[in-house]
């Protein structure tokens, strides 16, 4: 109603394409215009062809494809890592009162610190290589790991819980087969956040610290002023992000309609 | 005292008496590796008394405070009302969202290479680099929170005729201030950790600079001190936010019921 009349059309689509080209219109005109040096801000034809260039061409000593794979390798050390510690050790303090009430204060103590302020201490004690990063990755990811399987843990019907310790169920099983079904949706969840924080956190030790992979590349390129090489570097650190969390969204909804038809 | 607090208090005592006992007096832990308590005290007496990296600590936490501070109040001046917009008209939404899909998938921290390529290393670097991380949630939290708002008050509003400003400030803005406060706690957070990294990646001053220098003097003691003084002001900045969510919805609900 109280739209702009220019338009007259209510398609999402057209407007949609209507914005993205006016986006992408006034980028390339202030780049050609010379208005600002295409030294600096790069037509997005420039940045496209960089980022195809640089494909097959090496860059600070690899190629894109060789950065994004020393990126994703640390990525999935650190993730990896937080989901084997995280989600079980979520889970036995939802189970065990006393380790909930020994590891809580501490966990609370700890998770507030920014995982990129590990990062001397990561530097310090794992080196700037695979150690480094991944230690910070591992501060980023750990957190929503350790809080969606304890949430999840506490949802397990009392009920159950109930009628299973009657039938003499061992604590082993009882985290396993009470616990652990009943925080599956509260888990994946935690594990999309779990990533994206993850994956930010590598790009920021890898700004910093690391002398391989994606955001060394683009330190490398802000050094030579090759401001197509980091735009290059945003695009290839969104799609890999984009692509990680649309395999966990399909993971997660594959594993709630399993879930759904079963029940 | 609940068994709670007992068992709590008693874990806190153990890891600072670990602490103690693995640094200072069985040395199990190197020095080098990290700092014992009277360490990170020397370190926390220098950086108060004669200064470190370029200043002493009031000057650090200032510095990157300010930067935070001013970084995040550009960041919700242009972000809500564009998240408001988006959420009241379909037309701008359908307009701005395909813009916005691209520049989401990009984190916070990967705009600091171009910050810097076009701003140097100063303050304004900081402030274009903090801008771009808490924008998107305090657009998206926006948005969301006009979307849901109650649509018979809506409509309610329309058919009585009400006039625009009177119905962005009785209806559109209290209704979405619960979720645009949401937004900014986000962004506060995003600020704090892109201004810190930031500050990691190169500045004159600031916290991220005291651990930056830190680690390349291989001086755990004064990292200790930088972490504990980066969590601490991280955390009192998001409690002063939460106050100010509370004074502000409560006056939403006060105003709501004395109509």
């Amino acid at each position: 109603m109280r739209d702009m009349r220019i338009f007259d059309t209510n398609n999402t689509v057209v407007l949609g394409l209507i914005g993205f080209g006016g986006f992408l219109a006034v980028w390339t005109l202030l780049s050609l215009s010379g208005l600002i040096p295409s030294l600096f801000l790069p037509s997005p034809a420039a940045v496209v062809e960089r980022f195809v260039y640089l494909l097959n061409h090496r860059f600070a000593g690899g190629t894109l494809v060789d950065h994004l794979g020393a990126s994703m390798l640390r990525f999935a050390g650190g993730f990896g890592l937080a989901v084997l510690v995280g989600i079980p050790l979520g889970l036995l303090m939802g189970w065990f009162r006393l380790l909930d009430d020994i590891v809580t204060p501490l966990f609370d103590a700890v998770r507030f610190i920014a995982p990129i302020a590990w990062v001397p201490f990561a530097a310090l004690w794992f080196g700037t290589g695979i150690g480094g990063p991944i230690m910070i990755i591992f501060a980023g990811a750990f957190p929503p790991c350790l809080i969606n399987a304890y949430r999840g843990a506490k949802f397990a019907d009392p009920r159950l819980i109930e009628a299973a310790r009657m039938l003499g169920t061992p604590d082993r099983r009882m985290i396993t087969e009470i616990l652990l079904p009943s925080a599956v949706p509260s888990i994946i969840a935690g594990l999309r956040i779990s990533a994206g924080l993850g994956w930010q956190s590598l790009v920021g030790a890898e700004l910093i610290v690391a002398s391989t992979g994606i955001g060394y590349m683009m330190v490398q390129g802000q050094g030579n002023v090759s401001t197509t090489t980091v735009m290059a570097g945003m695009i290839g650190i969104g799609i890999i992000g984009l692509v990680i969390d649309v395999v966990l969204r399909r993971v997660e909804e594959a594993i709630l309609r399993r879930r759904g038809l079963s029940a | 005292m609940s068994r709670k607090a007992v068992v709590g208090g008693a874990t806190i005592f153990a890891a600072l008496a670990l602490w103690y006992v693995a640094t200072s007096v069985t040395q199990m832990i190197s020095p080098g590796r990290f700092p014992s308590p009277a360490d990170t005290w020397a370190a926390f007496g220098q950086i108060t008394g004669v200064g470190y990296a370029n200043g002493v600590l009031i000057d650090h936490v200032l510095r990157s405070v300010t930067l935070v501070t001013l970084g995040f109040l550009v960041a919700i001046c242009t972000g809500v009302p564009l998240g408001l917009w988006m959420g009241w008209s379909r037309k701008a939404e359908a307009l701005i969202n395909p813009v916005f899909l691209i520049i989401r998938p990009i984190p916070p921290l990967a705009w600091i290479p171009l910050a810097i390529l076009w701003l140097g290393l100063g303050d304004m670097a900081k402030i274009l680099v903090i801008w771009f991380a808490a924008f998107v949630p305090s657009v998206i939290n926006a948005y969301a929170g006009v979307r849901n708002l109650d649509k018979t008050l809506i409509e309610a509003a329309q058919m009585l005729g009400t006039p625009f400003l009177t119905f962005v400030r009785e209806i559109l803005l209290p209704g979405a201030s619960p979720m645009i406060f949401t937004g900014l706690r986000l962004s506060l957070q995003a600020s704090w950790t892109t201004l810190v990294a930031a500050e990691l990646v190169g500045a004159m001053t600031g916290l991220g600079r005291v651990l930056n220098a830190a680690q390349q003097d291989l001086y755990p003691g004064m990292i200790l001190v930088g972490m504990i003084v980066v969590t601490l002001c991280g955390w009192l900045m998001t409690a002063a936010l939460g106050v100010a969510e509370r004074r502000a919805l409560s006056w939403n609900t006060a105003s709501q019921a004395g109509e």
